[in-house]
């Protein structure tokens, strides 16, 4: 019985791995092929999956609306498990077997590093979503963003703290595995030095934790004016709610990782005193905005939260510059999306600098009375 | 100096919690000889039970409150119980005889199979877990705070630890599992039922880990498919370290870990933390094979 | 059957890399790639045999050495400013591997020697402590790039050297596991205390077992930086090593052909479950689960025989039974 099933499984696995070599390619003309490499699963599948779900919505509205060219946007997603190797796997997959047009992705930096060289060698435009770290762009000039690099919002983070707030005195709680968390927090410590102000204490976390008592425990005694949290909300709602149990009561502020629904949701009335730069709020009265909000939450029945929206962006941003390029070759659509001036996303009105980065305007939010509010935008 | 009694609070609080994951393990272990690795996932488990079950229980009963807390409790303690019971039943039965890696890698893929598949049905994404136990400031000070999570986490602790030394060591169910953990064989020959020792005795970790999964909510109110995966890894670490196979042992490794790494995480580094912990785990093995409270076994020819 | 390779075996097989390598552009990137992937993970697979499956060694520190050689030898070409293709490459990328491979040993006589106190869970739980050290200790230095990852490390790996590597793994340990020397490491995985009593030195054996299994994971490290080009402390973390562990039992402990298969299939199912999108971890857990118990030996059991397949295949009456296997 034990030796038929192992049979059985083995040639299962040969029928499987025989038409995984002999399948793949082509697809039909009257579609254009668009790839997605994406955390699906793993350890950060809450980024991934939120990333997308915003672009699955910017593909049916475009389609819904004509397509691209006369012709449909076909979305292939592959996941990436969380791994950059698993990214460089699904990128080449995507590139030479699928052959699609242009690749989307990835939310974490570390996978984009990975993938970006071979969007590059192959000619083929990548636009990241969400990776923040300056390094990704750098890979050549097919590489685009639509999100914030580290050392601007870093710096619009310190200003906000300097300026805005009066804190001359600051402390910082980062997250030690994690590249985002470690590049913010170095860019904001720049700025604010400059500015004058002085961090009096870093201290650090590794994603996963939960317990930040002892880190909090030493900042306090510190007694930092404010504390500046540069990572997910994942974490950050449960930092602020512990600090607040240790009756640390000066603002918190952090990045546009801590911008979802949860972040309230998790923290609860701790997060009053706490601000976050980001580059959209989903209260936000502006139409676009409102009107993503809308459909978001009557397709997932969950607000959406700013991977979502960058997600959005991300895919509309390449259809637009897929239609201004009046081609699907590689090399046109990446001068178009060179070209993207003043474009109208919901994470603000987007311009693409000749480094290939996103310029758009930051807003930062308020929580009060354990509501979003928005503050103030600063321009870039 | 209030900052270092601050500092003592906090990891004896962040410690109980690790020690009411080792003690699961530490049962299993006593008992089979081998790492149970899918126990911090049957701990995640127990905390989505208790997320889903909360609402409906309040609503029933009529309110949060001990009542709540309690039924809620209660209800994912039978619900990891009984997929204890069956993980056992499926995938490590048929192993027993086998060499330990045969076994541990069947437990990784367990571990594997709740993880992914707890991102499939309950998505990646944090859930806020439902504030089960009101939480009040026992002492709040300037400079000392000590709420009632803390004491509430260490004093179950304590008292499952007391519990389960007294089905252990005055039941005859406790017997029998002392004989099965003794010799396996020779235990079998005076007529005890093996496989029911067993699987009482993963639905006996199991319960604890979900115990421990409906505290750890109330503290942390944060989970995902994902949150079993490091404090299993410390608990694992803590039970080893206390003398694995040992309840009182299991609670002293929890305690030690949980101190071990606030301090060094307040007055030394928390980069180094993860480091630190393993590397006294290390030394201590290195100089006490069998942890801090473990009985020294020296082996057969 | 014969027991050694001949070193023939090893100088047609460094020939047939490199010819297939001069035409490794005709593969296909993406196949080429996994292709690649199985390669390391051979060579990952195949030195923790020597660890788990020959000497019995309980070792789940493997993700550590790989990280070792893969920082070790990223170091030295970055620094060096070596770019692919020319021909300073060639020497340059062989001194960093080995570099990166004895940095790694260096480290297996360290994790090495706790082997010698403790043994099964106990030294897993230390092997796996040590490996999160090393990759904590990484994350810490911030010329290492500490979490932002090591970028820019140039693509020298390539098909030649990849297999190249993994057909002097295969010839190194088989060789050293058939030799009458190499008998040792069998005789203190099944009995240690019986082993010392006959004379054989299970100090020496161990630790022979230890360096010489971290170097060659230290190369596949190395191997694996310079193909992904970007590496980052997290790759490195003990679920890694679990992989690694998973091939070697999957293949049968101390069956270097079924750890060599296994390690392929292992690299190649997730793949090829691609189809099944976020079903295909659960799929992936679930086979491991239903392989484990029906197959507790490991797919492929203690050794392979070629012969019984051959006459199975070709339909011939098997001789009669040999006993057990």
């Amino acid at each position: 019985m034990r030796r038929l099933i192992a049979w059985l499984i083995l040639g299962a696995a040969l029928v499987v791995i025989g038409l995984w070599i002999g399948c793949g390619g082509g697809g039909n003309t009257s579609e254009i092929l668009i790839g997605e490499y994406s955390a699906m699963t793993g350890t950060t599948a809450t980024f991934g999956q939120s990333t997308h779900r915003g672009l699955m919505m910017a593909v049916d509205e475009i389609n819904a609306a004509g397509g691209v060219l006369g012709k449909k946007i076909h979305l292939l997603t592959e996941d990436t498990q969380s791994r950059p190797e698993e990214a460089a796997t699904a990128v080449t997959k995507l590139i030479t077997r699928d052959r699609v047009k242009a690749v989307i992705g990835e939310v974490s930096s570390s996978r984009s590093l990975a993938a970006a060289p071979i969007c590059q060698a192959n000619g083929v435009p990548m636009v990241s979503n969400a990776s923040t770290n300056p390094e990704v762009t750098k890979k050549g000039d097919y590489i685009f963003r639509v999100c914030y690099i580290d050392p601007f919002q870093g710096e619009v983070m310190a200003r906000f703290a300097f300026s805005t707030l009066g804190i001359r005195k600051a402390a910082i709680l980062k997250d030690i595995k994690n590249d985002y968390s470690v590049g913010l927090a170095q860019y904001f410590e720049e700025t604010f030095q400059k500015l004058g102000g002085e961090i009096i204490a870093t201290q650090a976390y590794s994603e996963g934790d939960i317990d930040f008592k002892a880190q909090l425990t030493a900042l306090k005694a510190t007694e930092p004016e404010a504390v500046i949290v540069p990572g997910y909300y994942t974490e950050a709602a449960l930092i602020v709610k512990q600090a607040r149990e240790l009756n640390m009561t000066m603002p918190f502020v952090g990045g546009d990782g801590w911008d979802s629904a949860k972040l309230v949701e998790i923290g609860g009335a701790s997060m009053n005193n706490t601000y976050y730069s980001t580059a959209y709020s989903a209260d936000d009265p502006d139409s676009v905005v409102q009107n993503f909000v809308h459909k978001y939450t009557a397709r997932y029945d969950d607000k959406p939260d700013a991977f979502a929206a960058l997600g959005y962006d991300a895919g509309l941003i390449l259809f637009d510059a897929v239609k201004r390029a009046g081609s699907t070759e590689g090399a046109k659509i990446r001068d178009a999306l060179t070209a993207t001036r003043d474009f109208r996303g919901v994470t603000g009105t987007i311009t693409i600098d000749s480094d290939r980065n996103a310029r758009k305007p930051i807003v930062i939010i308020a929580v009060v009375n354990g509501e979003m509010t928005y503050k103030e935008t600063i321009q870039p | 100096m209030s900052e270092l009694l601050q500092q003592i609070i906090n990891g004896v609080s962040m410690g109980s919690i690790y020690a009411l994951i080792a003690l699961g393990y530490t049962m299993v272990y006593g008992i089979l000889r081998f790492i149970n690795f899918a126990h911090g996932d049957v701990f995640m488990v127990g905390a989505f039970v208790g997320f889903f079950v909360a609402p409906v229980v309040a609503t029933l009963v009529g309110g949060s409150g001990l009542a709540t807390a309690v039924l809620v409790m209660v209800i994912s303690m039978a619900a990891c119980a009984l997929l204890g019971v069956t993980i056992e039943k499926l995938a490590y039965r048929p192993l027993r005889s086998r060499p330990k890696l045969t076994v541990l890698i069947t437990a990784i893929g367990v571990s594997l199979f709740l993880e992914y598949g707890g991102q499939l049905v309950f998505g990646p994404d944090p859930k806020p877990f439902p504030a089960l136990i009101p939480s009040i400031m026992i002492v709040n000070s300037r400079y000392l705070v000590l709420s009632s999570n803390s004491v509430v986490v260490i004093g179950t602790a304590l008292v499952l630890m007391i519990v389960l030394r007294y089905i252990v060591f005055h039941t005859r169910m406790g017997t029998a599992m002392r004989a099965v953990s003794f010799d396996h064989r020779a235990a079998s020959l005076m007529g005890i039922n093996i496989d029911s020792v067993i699987s009482f005795t993963f639905a006996l970790g199991s319960g604890l880990a979900a115990a421990a999964a409906i505290l750890y909510g109330s503290v942390y109110p944060s989970i995902n498919p994902l949150m079993g995966l490091f404090p299993g890894l410390k608990a694992f670490i803590a039970a080893v370290l206390g003398g694995i196979g040992n309840l009182t042992g299991a609670v002293v490794g929890g305690l030690i870990i949980g101190l071990l790494e606030t301090l060094v995480t307040g007055y030394i580094s928390p980069v180094y933390r993860d480091a630190i912990s393993f590397a006294v785990l290390i030394l201590i093995l290195l100089f006490r094979p069998s942890g801090i409270l473990g009985r020294h076994e020296a082996e057969k020819v | 059957m014969k027991r050694h390779l001949s070193k023939l075996y090893l100088l047609l097989a460094l020939v047939a890399a490199a010819i297939i390598a001069r035409y490794q552009s005709s593969i296909g990137p993406y196949y080429f790639q996994i292709i690649m992937y199985i390669g390391i993970n051979v060579i990952l697979a195949s030195s923790l045999n020597l660890i788990n499956g020959f000497a019995g060694q309980f070792s789940l520190g493997h993700a550590g050495f790989m990280a070792l050689g893969a920082y070790t030898s990223a170091v030295i070409t970055t620094s060096l400013h070596v770019s692919p293709g020319t021909a300073a490459s060639y020497p340059v990328f062989a001194l960093a591997l080995i570099c990166g491979g004895i940095v790694a040993s260096v480290f297996g006589l360290l994790v090495g020697i706790p082997s010698l106190r403790l043994k099964g869970d106990y030294l897993a739980i230390t092997t796996l402590g040590l490996g999160e050290i090393i990759r904590v200790i990484i994350q810490s230095l911030n010329f290492l790039g500490a979490a932002r990852g090591f970028t820019g490390i140039a693509k020298l790996s390539n098909f030649f050297w990849v297999y190249a590597v993994v057909a002097i793994v295969i010839f190194t340990i088989a060789n050293l596991v058939r030799s009458t020397y190499g008998r040792g490491f069998l005789a203190v995985r099944d009995d240690e205390i019986a082993a010392e009593a006959v004379g054989v030195d299970a100090t020496r054996y161990k630790i022979i077992a230890f360096t010489t299994g971290a170097f060659f994971a230290g190369i596949a490290g190395g191997l694996y930086a310079h193909f992904v080009t970007y590496i980052n402390p997290s790759q490195f973390g003990f679920l890694r090593s679990f992989e690694i562990v998973v091939m070697v039992v999957v293949g049968g402990m101390g069956n270097i052909a079924g750890v060599i298969l296994a390690a392929a299939l292992l690299t190649i199912l997730p793949e090829a479950l691609r189809a099944v999108a976020q079903y295909r971890m659960v799929i992936y857990a679930l086979l491991l689960i239903i392989i484990m118990i029906s197959r507790p030996q490991g797919l492929f059991g203690q050794r392979i025989d070629w012969g019984r397949i051959w006459r199975r295949l070709s339909k011939r009456p098997s001789p009669p039974a040999e006993g057990k296997t």
